[in-house]
C-alpha cells in the first residue's frame, strides 16, 4: 500500500468523525464534526484540513464541507 | 518494616450478619454465625494447631491437628470444619487433645526427612513450628518403615514410593519427599486459582500430589500463579530464589508494574535483594492472589541488560557513548532549543508511560506544557484505552470503570467482551472463575475461544464468535433486542436517564436493521444466538460487563464503548454492587496516566485545555503561561514528523517501535527527528532510533503510586535504590529546568501533593494517607472521603444518562482475494505486551516466540502443518513466524502475540484508527498466509539495524 498524503489521512479521519454523527442528522451532524475538530485536532492539523477545505475539499464528505466555517482557524 | 507475617485465621471469614457469641478456654468471643471454632479461637489470638487448614481455602478436617473438646459434645471435633454456635463451651488444649496431637505429628514426621537445618523451609515452616506446638520429642515408628523419604529402602532396593523432585518449572521446586498430602495446594489450585491442575493421585499411603496427569508442572496445565507454593506449609512446593538464596527478613509492601489489575505485594527482602514477592492478603485488588508475572516475572529488574548510565550520541547510526547525567541533560536540553527556534515551538513534544508512577506521568507531562510551552504531550493510553475516556465520558460524564473489582462477587451475568482475562488479567480471571463456579453465567464476545470460554468448571452459556470488526454490529443487536422484546429498565431510565436522548435512541434502535437476524451476515454470529444472550443480560439478575482491548482497538472503538454503556442504562445495570461497564486496563498504571493528564486536549482529571479557568489554576500554580489549543497525539507526532514539522521527542517507557502500528511508518517518524530522548530500563527498539538514553528506574526502584483499572491509588515503595542514581521524575525535572523552567521536587510525596492540589478527584489523597490506610479509589475528596468504589450511585456524573446513537460503520480495512484473512492481535499469560520485562525471566519457558494461530481450514487449504514457519503479509509489511494450528480461532481469522520485537507483528498492522480518539486498529488487518522458508525482508533488515544501533563505544581503561 502507498502511504496516505497527510491530506488524505485528515480526509479519511474527519469524515470518519462525520461517520459517527450522521444517525443525528445533517445539522447536528455538522455541528458536532466542527466541535469535535475543535477539541481534539491540533492548529497545524486543523490548518492544513482547512487548506484542502478552501480548495474544494475534494474527498471530504458533506457534513465536513459543511463544518468548514465552524472550524476554528488557527492564528 | 520487619518481615510481615499476616495472621492465619485458618479458614475463610464468614459472610453472615447474624452473630454467636461462644466461649472458647473461658473467654467469650462473638463472631458471624458460620465462623469457625478455629477461626474464632484466633480472633481471641488463641492459634489451635493445624496443617491442613489455612484462611486462602476453605476447611477441609483432614490433618486432624486442630481437635478441641466442646462441653456436651461427643469425641474431638476438628475445629476447622466446626462452625460456632451460641453458648458453645470450647477447650482448646487438655491432657486429651495433647496426646492426640502428639499422636498425629509423630505419624507425619515417621515420614518426612529430618533435614531441617539443611531445608530450604527452615524459619518457615509450619510442620516444624507444630511440631514443637504439640511438644513432640519422639518418633517411636522409627523412619526404616516404608515411606517416601529416600529413594531407596534400607535394603538397597528402589523404593516405589519415593518421586524425586520436579524442577521443570522455572521459579518453584516440587519436592514429594517433604509432602504431607494436606491437599493445600490442590485447593489452593481449585477454589483461588481456578486451574484445576493439582491433583491427588493415588489412596491411602500411596496418595501423591500429581500435577495434571502427573507430567511435572511445566508441561501441565499449570499457569504458575504460585499459590500452591504460597500455601504449601512446608517445603514440599518451595520458590527457587528461597532455595538459592535463604529466607528473606524484611518486607516492603508494593504493587506489581505489570497488569491493570494492580495487585498489592510483599516484596519479601534480604538487604537490597528480593528473595520473593508474596501476593498481599490486605490488597484490595487481589486480596492475596497473584499470577505468574508479578508472582515470579521480578527478575528483569536486575537483569544484565539493564543500562544504568546516561548516554547520548550523534547521530542514531553512531556508538553509544556513556556519559554523565549533566552531560546527557544538557545535550538534550540545547538539541530541543535548538530544534525549537529553528522549526517552532511546536516542532517538540513527549509521550508519558503507563508503566511508570503518576508521579512520574504527572512530572512528564509537566515538562512538556511548562518548560516546552506546548501540549504536544500523550501518552501509550492512545493505543490501548482512549476510546473508553471518551465513549465513557460522553454517556456517563466521566472516564473510569464503575466498578472495584471485588463487585464481581455480586454479578448474576457477566458480560466480556473483547477480553482474555486468564491471559491480560489473570488474577480478576480468577476472581471471575470463582463467581462462575458459583453460579453466575458468562457470555464471552470474541472472535477467539479465549480461555474464558471453557475450562474446567467454567463455561460460557453463550459464545458470540463475531467476526474481528463488527462489535457494534453485535452491541446494537443485543439492545434492539432487549428494547424491542420490552426487557429493558423502564423506571431506571426514568429516573436515571435523559429522555429526549432515549426516545431518539430508542427510535434509533428499534429500526430492524439492528437486529440479530439483519447482522447475521456481517457478524457470523447465529441470530438466535444474540438473542437468547440479550434476554439472559437483561433479565438474569446484575449484569456486568468487562471488556479489553477487543472493544476499544478498531476505528470503532469509541463507538463500541458509548454501544455497551447504552446497554448498561438500558437494563439498570449502573450503580451498585455486582453491574457496571468495566474496562480491564493492560498496563498497570493506565488509568493513573490518563488522570495525570497526559492527553493533549485536557490537564489533570480530564478537564479540556481551552477552558481558560482551569488552564489559569494551572498557570497560578506553576507560574507559567500555558497554549489554549490542543496538542498532537502519538499518531499526528508520527506524521507531523514524517512531514517535517516534529523533530525531537521525550519517550518515557515506551516502545513504540514495538508496540505501534504500522512499524515502518513509526521508524520513518522517528529517524526523521533531530533529537529523540528515550528514558527506559532496556535499549528497546525505540532506542535504536534515539539520540539520549536516560535509564530509568523499574518498580522495585519506584516510590509513587500506581492507580490500577477499578481507580484504586496504591502505594509503589522503594525496594533498593535507583540503579542510574536518579529517580526518573528527578531527570525530567532537571530537563525542564535545562530547558528554562526551573522545576524541582524533594520527593515525589511533593508532586502527590501538586496533584492533589490541581485535581479535584484526588483532592484529599497523599502519600502520608495512602500509607496509613493502604490504598483508595478517586474521587477522594470533600464529597467522598473515604474514596469511590463505586461511581455513579445516586446518579450519573454528568447528571442524566445519556444514550448515544451508535450505527455500525464496517472499518475500511477489507479482506479481498489477496489478503482473504483477518489477523487479530493479542497477549497470552506469561509475556507482557512488547516482552521487554518477560522475555528476560524465566516466563521465556512458556512463550518463547509468537505464533501465528490459524484455523484447521484455513491451514489445511495452504498446505501449512503444524509448526511450519509461515509468511503473514498485509498491505502494509510482511513477516514470518510458526505456525499453529487450532479450532480456538475461525475460519478466516488468524491471530498473533506481540510480545518478541523480532516478530514485527506490528510490521502487519495498518494506519487505521478510532474515529474519536486515533486509537489504532489493532483487531482488524487483512492477510495473506502461506509457507515460507525465510525470514522476511522486513526481519533480516531488523537484525542488521538493531546490531548496527545498539553499538556502544568501548569504555576508555
Amino acid at each position: 500500500m502507498m502511504a496516505e498524503t497527510e491530506t488524505e489521512t485528515l480526509t479519511r479521519m474527519a469524515n470518519q468523525i462525520a461517520g459517527f454523527f450522521a444517525p443525528y442528522g445533517e445539522a447536528e451532524a455538522v455541528k458536532e464534526v466542527a466541535a469535535h475538530i475543535n477539541a481534539f485536532w491540533e492548529p497545524r492539523m486543523r490548518r492544513a484540513l482547512l487548506a484542502h477545505l478552501d480548495q474544494g475539499g475534494a474527498g471530504l464528505s458533506p457534513p465536513v464541507i459543511a463544518a468548514a466555517g465552524l472550524i476554528r482557524r488557527p492564528a | 518494616m520487619t518481615l510481615l507475617k499476616e495472621t492465619d485465621f485458618g479458614t475463610p471469614p464468614a459472610q453472615a450478619t447474624t452473630m454467636v457469641t461462644l466461649e472458647i478456654d473461658g473467654q467469650p468471643v462473638t463472631v458471624p454465625e458460620g465462623t469457625s471454632i478455629m477461626r474464632a479461637a484466633m480472633e481471641l489470638g488463641t492459634q489451635i494447631p493445624k496443617l491442613c487448614a489455612t484462611d486462602m481455602v476453605k476447611p477441609f478436617g483432614s490433618c486432624r491437628l486442630c481437635i478441641v473438646e466442646i462441653e456436651g459434645r461427643k469425641g474431638t471435633p476438628a475445629s476447622c470444619t466446626t462452625p460456632v454456635a451460641e453458648g458453645l463451651k470450647v477447650k482448646t488444649q487438655s491432657d486429651r487433645l495433647l496426646h492426640l496431637r502428639r499422636g498425629v505429628m509423630e505419624l507425619y514426621i515417621s515420614d518426612h526427612p529430618l533435614d531441617c537445618l539443611t531445608c530450604s523451609a527452615n524459619g518457615d515452616c509450619e510442620l516444624q513450628d507444630m511440631a514443637g506446638a504439640v511438644g513432640l520429642r519422639e518418633v517411636r515408628y522409627g523412619f526404616e518403615g516404608k515411606n517416601h523419604i529416600a529413594a531407596r529402602t534400607s535394603d538397597g532396593a528402589v523404593n516405589a514410593s519415593y518421586k524425586p523432585k520436579d524442577s521443570t518449572n522455572p521459579y518453584f521446586t516440587f519436592d514429594p519427599a517433604k509432602c504431607i498430602v494436606c491437599l493445600r495446594c490442590v485447593r489452593a489450585c481449585e477454589e483461588v486459582q481456578g486451574t484445576f491442575a493439582l491433583t491427588v493421585d493415588g489412596r491411602g499411603f500411596d496418595s501423591q500430589i500429581a500435577a495434571g496427569q502427573d507430567e511435572g508442572f511445566l508441561a501441565s496445565e499449570c499457569v504458575s500463579c504460585g499459590a500452591c507454593v504460597q500455601a504449601c506449609p512446608t517445603a514440599t512446593l518451595m520458590e527457587n530464589s528461597v532455595i538459592a538464596r535463604g529466607q528473606p527478613e524484611h518486607t516492603v509492601l508494593t504493587t506489581c508494574a505489570y497488569c491493570g489489575v494492580g495487585c498489592s505485594f510483599k516484596a519479601e527482602m534480604r538487604g537490597d535483594e528480593v528473595i520473593r514477592m508474596v501476593p498481599h492478603k490486605d490488597g484490595g485488588a487481589n486480596e492475596g492472589h497473584s499470577c505468574v508475572k508479578g508472582r515470579f516475572a521480578w527478575g528483569y529488574a536486575t537483569h544484565q541488560d539493564r543500562i544504568t548510565t546516561p548516554m547520548i550520541r550523534e547521530r542514531t547510526t553512531d556508538p553509544w557513548r556513556e556519559v554523565t547525567w549533566d552531560e546527557a541533560i544538557g545535550f538534550a536540553a540545547s538539541r530541543f532549543k535548538d530544534i525549537q527556534k529553528k522549526y517552532g515551538m511546536g516542532a517538540i513534544g513527549g509521550i508519558t508511560s503507563s508503566r511508570c508512577t503518576n508521579e512520574e506521568v504527572f512530572a512528564v507531562q509537566k515538562m512538556v506544557r511548562a518548560a516546552f510551552g506546548v501540549n504536544n504531550v500523550d501518552t501509550c493510553a492512545r493505543v490501548c484505552h482512549s476510546p473508553t475516556g471518551y465513549g465513557l465520558s460522553k454517556t456517563f460524564g466521566t472516564s473510569a470503570g464503575t466498578q472495584n473489582f471485588k463487585s464481581v462477587d455480586k454479578a448474576d451475568v457477566i458480560l466480556v467482551i473483547g477480553a482474555s482475562p486468564t491471559d491480560g488479567h489473570p488474577v480478576f480471571a480468577s476472581r471471575l472463575k470463582k463467581r462462575i463456579r458459583q453460579g453466575a453465567k458468562l457470555i464471552v464476545v470474541d472472535p477467539r475461544e479465549t480461555g474464558m470460554v471453557r475450562s474446567p468448571h467454567v463455561q460460557a452459556v453463550h459464545h458470540l464468535a463475531l467476526l474481528p470488526g463488527t462489535n457494534v454490529a453485535i452491541i446494537n443487536a443485543l439492545a434492539h433486542v432487549i428494547l424491542t422484546e420490552g426487557l429493558d429498565n423502564t423506571s431506571f431510565i426514568a429516573e436515571r436517564c435523559d429522555l429526549a436522548e432515549f426516545a431518539r435512541w430508542a427510535d434509533f434502535i428499534s429500526d430492524p436493521r439492528h437486529a440479530p437476524e439483519a447482522v447475521e451476515h456481517i457478524t457470523r454470529v447465529p441470530a438466535a444466538e444474540v438473542r437468547a444472550a440479550a434476554r439472559l443480560y437483561a433479565t438474569g439478575g446484575n449484569g456486568a460487563i468487562y471488556y479489553g482491548l477487543g472493544v476499544t482497538e478498531h476505528s470503532q472503538g469509541t463507538t463500541m464503548v458509548m454501544g455497551m454503556a447504552n446497554l448498561a442504562m438500558l437494563t439498570g445495570n449502573i450503580g451498585r454492587e455486582g453491574v457496571g461497564v468495566n474496562p480491564l486496563r493492560g498496563q498497570n498504571n493506565v488509568q493513573g496516566s490518563c488522570d495525570m493528564g497526559s492527553f493533549p486536549h485536557e490537564l489533570a482529571g480530564y478537564r479540556h485545555i481551552s477552558d481558560s479557568s482551569v488552564r489559569g489554576t494551572f498557570e497560578r500554580d506553576w507560574n507559567v503561561t500555558l497554549d489554549p489549543e490542543p496538542g498532537l497525539r502519538i499518531p499526528n507526532m508520527l506524521a507531523a514528523a514524517v512531514d517535517g514539522s516534529f523533530k525531537g521527542i521525550f519517550i518515557q517507557g515506551e516502545d513504540i517501535a514495538q508496540s505501534d502500528p504500522n512499524t515502518q511508518h513509526v521508524t520513518a517518524g522517528l529517524a526523521a527527528m533531530d533529537c529523540v530522548v528515550v528514558q527506559d530500563l532496556f535499549l528497546n527498539e525505540t532506542a535504536a532510533y534515539a539520540h539520549v538514553f536516560l535509564p530509568g528506574t523499574s518498580f522495585l526502584e519506584k516510590d509513587g503510586t500506581f492507580t490500577n483499572a477499578e481507580r484504586r491509588i496504591n502505594r509503589v515503595r522503594p525496594c533498593m535504590a535507583p540503579q542510574s542514581g536518579k529517580h526518573e521524575w528527578q531527570a525530567v525535572s532537571e530537563l525542564a529546568s535545562a530547558m528554562g523552567y526551573p522545576m524541582a521536587y524533594g520527593h515525589s510525596s511533593e508532586i502527590m501533593d501538586e496533584i492533589a492540589r490541581l485535581t479535584p478527584g484526588f483532592a484529599h489523597v497523599s502519600f502520608k494517607m495512602l500509607d496509613e490506610r493502604g490504598s483508595v479509589q478517586w474521587p477522594c475528596n470533600d464529597a467522598a472521603p473515604d474514596g469511590t468504589p463505586i461511581m455513579h450511585v445516586k446518579g450519573f456524573v454528568r447528571g442524566k444518562g445519556r444514550f448515544m446513537l451508535t450505527d455500525y460503520v464496517p472499518t475500511p480495512e477489507r479482506s479481498n482475494t489477496r489478503y482473504p484473512l483477518i489477523l487479530t492481535t493479542g497477549r497470552t499469560l506469561t509475556q507482557y505486551n512488547v516482552g521487554a520485562q518477560t522475555r528476560r525471566t524465566g516466563n521465556v519457558a512458556w512463550h518463547p516466540e509468537d505464533i501465528l494461530e490459524i484455523h484447521p481450514h484455513d491451514a489445511e487449504v495452504r498446505g501449512i502443518s503444524a509448526g511450519q514457519l509461515v509468511s503473514l503479509t498485509s498491505r502494509v509489511g510482511g513477516t514470518t513466524l510458526r505456525a499453529h494450528i487450532t479450532e480456538r480461532i475461525p475460519v478466516g481469522v488468524v491471530y498473533t502475540t506481540f510480545h518478541h520485537p523480532v516478530t514485527g507483528a506490528n510490521v502487519i498492522t495498518t494506519d487505521y484508527s478510532d474515529w474519536a480518539t486515533n486509537c489504532p486498529e489493532y483487531k482488524v488487518t487483512a492477510v495473506q498466509v502461506g509457507l515460507t522458508n525465510a525470514a522476511s525482508d522486513w526481519q533480516t533488515q531488523w537484525t542488521e539495524h538493531r546490531k548496527a544501533s545498539t553499538r556502544r563505544e568501548a569504555k576508555a581503561q
